[in-house]
This record gives C-alpha cells, sequence and structure tokens, in this order.
C-alpha cells in the first residue's frame, strides 16, 4: 500500500488508464517534446514538467478527446514548439513536399539517363566487379 | 610561456598555410615546379607546426597549467588522465585545434603520398592550404587556445563537463574529425579537376582511398556519438535527430554518394561532373557540421559554448570555400564531358539512382534541421522538426535505397535483361520478405516495424547471396568455393561487408527502438521490478568516491526466473569541480540485446526510494556491430592493393619512394 502510494506520487501519471487508452497517451507523449530537456520527448523524460505533461495527456485521453484534440491543447499551452512532427499545414508544405518534389525532379534526370543509351548492345557478363 | 609558444607556432602555421596555397595554385597554374615543391614542404612544415601546437596544448592540460584560459575552464587536477588528455579537445578552442591537426596532417600526407601526377598533388595540397589559412586565422584571432588567463594564476580549474568525461566521447572527436576534415581531400582533388578541367579513371582511384579513409572514420564516429547518447544521457536512445546529429549524418550521406558515383568514374568514364559535386558536398556540409555545433543557431545537446559573433564569421568563412567550390563548378562543371553510355536498365543506372536518393535523403535532413529556423526568422514562432518527420520521410527513402542496391548488385555494367534480374533477385527478395514476416509475426510492431525489417533483412541477404553467387557456391564442389572466396579482391569484400553492416545495422535499429520495453518503478531496497521477463532487484544503495566525483551507487540484481544472471551498478553521480550532477546508466548485455537501467532522483519519507527506468532493448549490439562492420569494410577496401598497383601503371614521371599514409 505504502509502496503503491509511492509510485503513485513519483509518476504522476494522471488517471489510470485502461490498455488501449494508455497505449494511446504513451504514444502521443512520445511525439511531445519535453520543452525543458534536451533530446527527450515527454514519454522519455523525468523533469516534473514531462511528468505534468504525460498527466495531462492521460486526463484527455481519458475523457475520450482525439489525438488531435489533445495535441490541439498542448499547443495552446505550450506552443507549436512541442509537436515534434510539425504540422500538415500549408506554412510547412516545403518542408513536407520539398522531399518529393527532389525525388520527381531524380526520376526524370533518371529516365532521360535510360532513353540516351537506348540504343547501347548488351555486353557478356564477366562476373566481375 | 606555454601560451606565447603555442600562438607562435599557430601563426607560424598560418604562414606556411599561406604559401603553401600560393606556391601550389600558382606554381600549377604556371608549371613551377620550384614553387610545387615549395607548397609540399610547406605542408609538411605546416603539419609539424600544428603538430606542436596541439602537443603544447596536451601537455599543457597533463600538467594543470591553469595559467591557460582554455586549460582552466576545461580542467580539474582531480580529473583522471585520461579526460584530461581528452579535455584538449572538449571545448570550442581545443576541437578546432584538433580539426587543425587532422587538416595538416592530411595536407602533409598528400605532399609525401607517393605517384601522384606534380600539378595535381600540388593543386590538391594547395586547396587544402587554403582552407588551413581561413582556419587557422580564425583560429589564432578568434579562439586562440592559447589565450593566457591573466596575471593571477588559479590554482584550481573549473573541471570538464562531465557528460564529456566518457570513454565513448573522450574519442569521438578524432573519429569525427578525421572523416569531415578527410573530406578536404576529395574536395581538394575536385577543385583541382575543375581547375584543369581533366578527369580520368585514375582521378577516381586516387580520391577513393581519402575518400574510404573519411567515410570510415566518420561512420565510426556518428557510432560512438550514438554510443555515447545512449548510455549516457539516461534515456535508452541512441538518435533523436539533433541538429548536431543530422550535421554529421549530411556528411556521410554525401560520402557515401561519392563512394557509389566515383565508381562509375572509374570503370566507366561517367558521371564526372556529378562526382565533382558530390565530392564538394560532402565538405561543404562538413563544414556545415563545423559551423552549426559552435553557432548558437540551434539549440542542441551537443553543442559547444554558443557564441553568435564567432558563428557569424565561421559562416563567412564556411560559406567562402563552399560558394568559391560551387561557383568554380558552375563556370567549368560543363569540361568535364563524359564519354560513357549506358543503358536504362544497367548498373550504371542503378547507381545514379542510388545517389539520387542518397541525395534526397541528404536533402531532406537539409532541410529538417534548418526549417525550424527558417520558419523562426520568418514569423517568430518557435516549430520543432523531430523524429517523427525524418522516420516518416526517411523509411521509404531507405527502402527505395534497398531496391536500387539489389539491382546494383546484380545487373551488370552498360545494359542488363530484366529476365537475369528477377531470375538472380528472386531468391534473396523472397528470403527477405518471408524471413522478414516470420520475425513479425513473433515480435509484432508497427507496420513501420515490417517495412523495416524487410529493407534490414533485404540489404543483409543480398550481400550475402551475392557473395554465394560468385563463388559458386552449390554449382562448384566446396573446396572450388572457397578457393574462390579466398581470390576474391579486397575492394568487393569491403563493398559486401559494408553493405551487410547496413542491413545488421537496420535490424539493430528495429530492436531497439520499436521493441524495446519498458518499465518505470519507484524501488526501495529490497523491492524489485521487471522488464521483459527479467527481475531486477534492488539490494542497496551506498555511497562511493571517484577521482573527481561522489557518486551514490544502487546495486541492482539481474535475474531471469529465479536464477541471478549478474549484478547492475547504475549510479549518480556529482562532480563538485563542475558544479553538475550525471546519471551513469548501468547495462548488461544478454545475447544481442541489452538490460538497460537507470536510476533517478530520491523517493520517499527518508529518500529510501529510487526512481528507476529499466529498458529491455533487443538487438542492440546489431546495430553498434552494424557500424563496425560498415567502417571495416571501408578500411578492407581501403587496403586493397589494387589502387597501389593502379597507381604504378598511371605512373608517368618517376617521383622518389615516399610514404602513402592512406593505403
Amino acid at each position: 500500500m505504502i509502496a503503491a502510494l509511492i509510485l503513485a506520487a513519483a509518476l504522476q501519471t494522471g488517471p489510470t488508464l485502461p490498455a488501449d487508452k494508455a497505449a494511446r497517451a504513451d504514444r502521443i507523449a512520445g511525439e511531445l517534446r519535453c520543452v525543458v530537456c534536451q533530446n527527450q520527448s515527454v514519454r522519455d523524460s523525468d523533469a516534473p514538467l514531462a511528468a505534468d505533461m504525460r498527466a495531462l495527456v492521460a486526463e484527455r485521453v481519458a475523457k475520450g478527446e482525439s489525438d488531435d484534440a489533445v495535441r490541439e491543447h498542448l499547443v495552446a499551452r505550450y506552443g507549436e514548439y512541442v509537436l515534434l512532427a510539425p504540422r500538415h499545414n500549408a506554412r510547412n508544405a516545403p518542408l513536407w513536399w520539398g522531399p518529393v518534389l527532389l525525388l520527381g525532379v531524380g526520376g526524370i534526370v533518371v529516365w532521360r539517363l535510360g532513353r540516351r543509351g537506348a540504343d547501347v548492345p548488351f555486353e557478356e557478363e564477366t562476373g566481375g566487379d | 610561456m606555454t601560451s606565447s609558444l603555442g600562438t607562435l607556432a599557430l601563426l607560424a602555421a598560418l604562414l606556411l598555410a599561406l604559401l603553401q596555397a600560393a606556391g601550389g595554385l600558382w606554381g600549377a597554374h604556371r608549371d613551377k615546379p620550384v614553387l610545387m615543391r615549395a607548397a609540399g614542404s610547406a605542408a609538411v612544415l605546416q603539419a609539424f607546426f600544428v603538430a606542436s601546437a596541439f602537443g603544447l596544448l596536451v601537455s599543457a592540460f597533463l600538467r594543470s597549467d591553469f595559467s591557460l584560459l582554455n586549460v582552466w575552464q576545461n580542467s580539474h587536477t582531480a580529473k583522471p588522465v585520461l579526460y584530461k588528455f581528452a579535455g584538449a579537445w572538449g571545448s570550442h578552442e581545443g576541437s578546432l585545434l584538433l580539426w587543425l591537426l587532422m587538416l595538416s596532417g592530411l595536407g602533409a600526407a598528400v605532399a609525401l603520398a607517393g605517384r601522384l601526377p606534380d600539378a595535381l598533388r600540388a593543386r590538391v595540397v594547395g586547396v587544402q592550404g587554403l582552407v588551413g589559412v581561413g582556419f587557422l586565422a580564425f583560429t589564432v584571432l578568434t579562439s586562440n587556445p592559447f589565450r593566457g588567463v591573466g596575471p593571477i594564476v588559479p590554482t584550481e580549474g573549473q573541471d570538464l563537463n562531465p557528460l564529456l568525461q566518457d570513454p565513448g566521447l573522450a574519442f569521438h572527436p578524432p573519429f569525427l574529425y578525421l572523416g569531415y576534415v578527410g573530406m578536404s581531400v576529395a574536395f581538394g582533388f575536385a577543385v583541382a579537376a575543375l581547375l584543369e578541367g581533366r578527369m580520368d579513371a585514375s582521378w577516381a582511384r586516387w580520391v577513393r582511398p581519402w575518400t574510404l579513409l573519411a567515410w570510415s572514420s566518420l561512420t565510426l564516429g556518428i557510432a560512438m556519438g550514438a554510443w555515447w547518447a545512449y548510455y549516457e544521457l539516461g534515456w535508452g536512445g541512441f538518435w533523436f535527430w539533433d541538429p548536431v546529429e543530422n550535421a554529421s549524418l549530411m556528411p556521410w550521406l554525401a560520402a557515401t554518394a561519392l563512394l557509389h558515383c566515383a565508381l562509375v568514374v572509374e570503370k566507366r568514364d561517367a558521371l564526372k561532373a556529378w562526382t565533382v559535386f558530390m565530392a564538394i558536398m560532402a565538405f561543404a556540409t562538413s563544414l556545415l557540421g563545423t559551423f552549426l555545433v559552435r553557432s548558437g543557431i540551434v539549440t542542441s545537446v551537443h553543442a559547444f559554448a554558443n557564441d553568435p559573433n564567432r558563428g557569424a564569421v565561421l559562416l563567412v568563412l564556411c560559406g567562402l570555400y563552399t560558394g568559391g567550390a560551387f561557383l568554380l563548378f558552375a563556370l567549368r562543371g560543363g569540361r568535364l564531358t563524359s564519354t560513357g553510355v549506358f543503358a536504362g536498365l544497367s548498373r550504371e543506372s542503378a547507381l545514379v539512382v542510388n545517389n539520387i536518393l542518397l541525395s534526397v535523403l541528404l536533402f531532406t535532413v537539409l532541410l529538417g534541421t534548418f526549417w525550424p529556423t527558417v520558419i523562426e526568422v520568418a514569423t517568430g514562432e518557435r516549430i520543432t522538426v523531430g523524429p517523427p518527420y525524418f522516420n516518416a520521410v526517411g523509411l521509404p527513402l531507405l527502402a527505395l535505397i534497398a531496391l536500387a542496391l539489389a539491382a546494383g548488385t546484380f545487373l551488370p555494367w552498360k545494359r542488363g535483361r530484366s529476365g537475369d534480374l528477377v531470375r538472380k533477385a528472386r531468391t534473396p527478395a523472397l528470403a527477405a520478405m518471408i524471413a522478414a514476416a516470420v520475425w513479425y509475426g513473433i515480435e509484432g510492431g508497427s507496420l513501420a516495424a515490417l517495412c523495416a525489417l524487410v529493407v534490414g533483412l533485404w540489404i543483409l541477404l543480398f550481400a550475402v547471396f551475392d557473395l554465394a553467387r560468385r563463388v559458386r557456391t552449390g554449382e562448384v564442389p566446396a573446396r572450388e568455393s572457397l578457393r574462390r572466396l579466398r581470390g576474391l579482391p579486397r575492394g568487393y569484400w569491403g563493398g559486401t561487408l559494408a553493405h551487410a553492416g547496413l542491413g545488421v545495422a537496420v535490424l539493430g535499429m528495429v530492436g531497439t527502438a520499436i521493441w524495446a520495453e519498458e518499465t518505470r518503478a519507484v524501488l526501495a531496497p529490497g523491492q524489485s521490478a521487471e522488464v521483459a521477463g527479467y527481475t531486477l532487484t534492488l539490494d542497496r544503495i551506498y555511497e562511493a568516491k571517484g577521482p573527481n566525483y561522489l557518486s551514490e551507487v544502487s546495486a541492482f540484481t539481474l535475474s531471469k526466473k529465479g536464477r541471478t544472471l549478474r549484478e547492475l551498478y547504475p549510479e549518480r553521480r556529482w562532480y563538485p569541480g563542475a558544479q553538475q550532477m550525471t546519471t551513469e546508466v548501468a547495462v548488461g548485455a544478454r545475447g544481442f540485446s541489452d538490460v538497460y537501467l537507470a536510476v533517478g532522483e530520491g523517493r520517499g519519507e527518508n529518500r529510501e526510494a529510487r526512481v528507476v527506468r529499466a529498458y529491455h532493448h533487443p538487438l542492440v549490439y546489431l546495430l553498434w556491430g552494424g557500424a563496425v562492420l560498415m567502417a571495416a569494410g571501408g578500411a578492407l577496401s581501403l587496403s586493397d592493393p589494387r589502387y597501389r598497383a593502379a597507381r604504378v601503371a598511371v605512373r608517368r614521371r618517376p617521383s622518389a619512394p615516399a610514404l602513402a599514409p592512406a593505403e
């Protein structure tokens, strides 16, 4: 009993959740930045603030809010900085679509190179390198 | 005394670097052998003076000479000797000197390397001298490690950041910097090719050993950094896509691309301009890494004490070198004409696809690293680009790279037949998918885990199957296969080992990142917690005294099903010199897996209990082992005598036998 009390006080994970909701809360916490730590997500950090944020996430998940709603709540409180996954919005379009665009350009280059060598003859394979 | 001697040595090196740059570049331009030889001598002498300066700094650290500001700020008399030694490169100033030591050492090595045409050698040495001028001047003017502390010499130092007092981090910078600075040789060769307007197969053969040296060192350096993050930062992760981690990944990606496209130059006289571009890119991203750590524009756990003013000067310096080289490329790159043509389905095409994919990955890392800065400058808002972004974009690219790798392994040069490719690739492809499906069925995880498993097994199995095909396993008697195995060139072994290492490392990442299990508990002595079937019992907590720290050790017993396996001793250390606390995790290896234990602060009325976090990381040793395999593959390829033979064959002018350190 005492051990259990200590446990609850130490970890401050908010309300006890059923397994599926706990997994959801855990996943959401894993994609939030611990704003007072370096290189840690809210899930991985021991910092008191991260414990508070975990409790907050668990509380919202317990209320039955959607993942997005939980995230929005945290953004309202701590700023967009807490989102480790940048949003898919117009402002971040170059970030998300830039690599796809470059890949497309690369594809065109490969296609054109291949066409240039369309009449290259076959060579007996030497089995070399 | 040390202060003035060290500064003098750096000034002498600066003057020699000027001579090296001017003599090498002007001498080659005007075909003046005297000037070119002078540049070579200047390179060797420059290396001597920089090495002397470095020796002086190391000795000042070993002697705890607090008359130097840098030693006073980063050392302590009670610090263990290893960290006094490594403390010499533990700060911004000292690490710049290490960087310069690598640069001047490589410059001297190129100057002494056997059998390079004189003009080409002079140009490469000259370019390295030019890089040296900028960074020596920067060091002397803004970041002199030999600055004195003032008239009153303190009796005790402020100690090195305790997080850096760790064997993993003591040797991480030398490897990392040899990787960064090693790219300057390929950069020099690229600039020389642009200046000469000429580039042939021997160019690719000369560049290859230097690039391999840099690439292997960088691979080890990055792995050591990840290993350090894994057990020193105490949260069980090894990579967070932090800006500084990204900064080391970018030159690695560029160098990987360079190694592959230089092959096409060597064998098929194609992709010349692209190869030069990639060589410039590899050094440009290395410079970016050097800048990023010291700039203050990104927040990172790995950054040095940040100073925006010095960062601005460094940015200008990096911009000059990179911009200058790219300008030269824009003006002269067109002259590097290629003669080799190849069909769409050929090994060349597969290597082109490989290079495009690596470039897109490089671009993604660059974009993700600087996007928060762009947004902050444009809108004033702070956002984060974290692991979910890089994983989402990186994993599909890695899967495509695995496909290109399979095609490149089994396709012949010039033109291949799709039927042949399908016939050869069928077995390893099916084997990889079946093995991944079975493994996924046992261990489970997300869809990403399944994809990553396929990718890792695919890369590994293609390396293994290609090896089997070359020695004709099953077709000829086993003894004949063994003979063929021994006869395979080291370059081939190197490539195969490196590919297999990548596959193995990917499997390690899946285990460590996706199949990890975690338990958090508050334990008092006598209580235990469970993780992945293991029981961890806290036996006792006691205090211990280290050389320059006080430690609180928690003794745990690791057991499984009642059988005691071993003891684990995670610590919490207090460094009075640095006034800082660190957590030392305890790691118990079980096969390829780890039981990882970190102990946090005290809880309970009398602080008798501790917050404990225990992880089980399956396959984590595959991650480290894969990195070692990759580096070993690079080293093996480096030792291929073909590159020496090639040098003898293309030798035009007799030159004195000399050391060739990179072989």
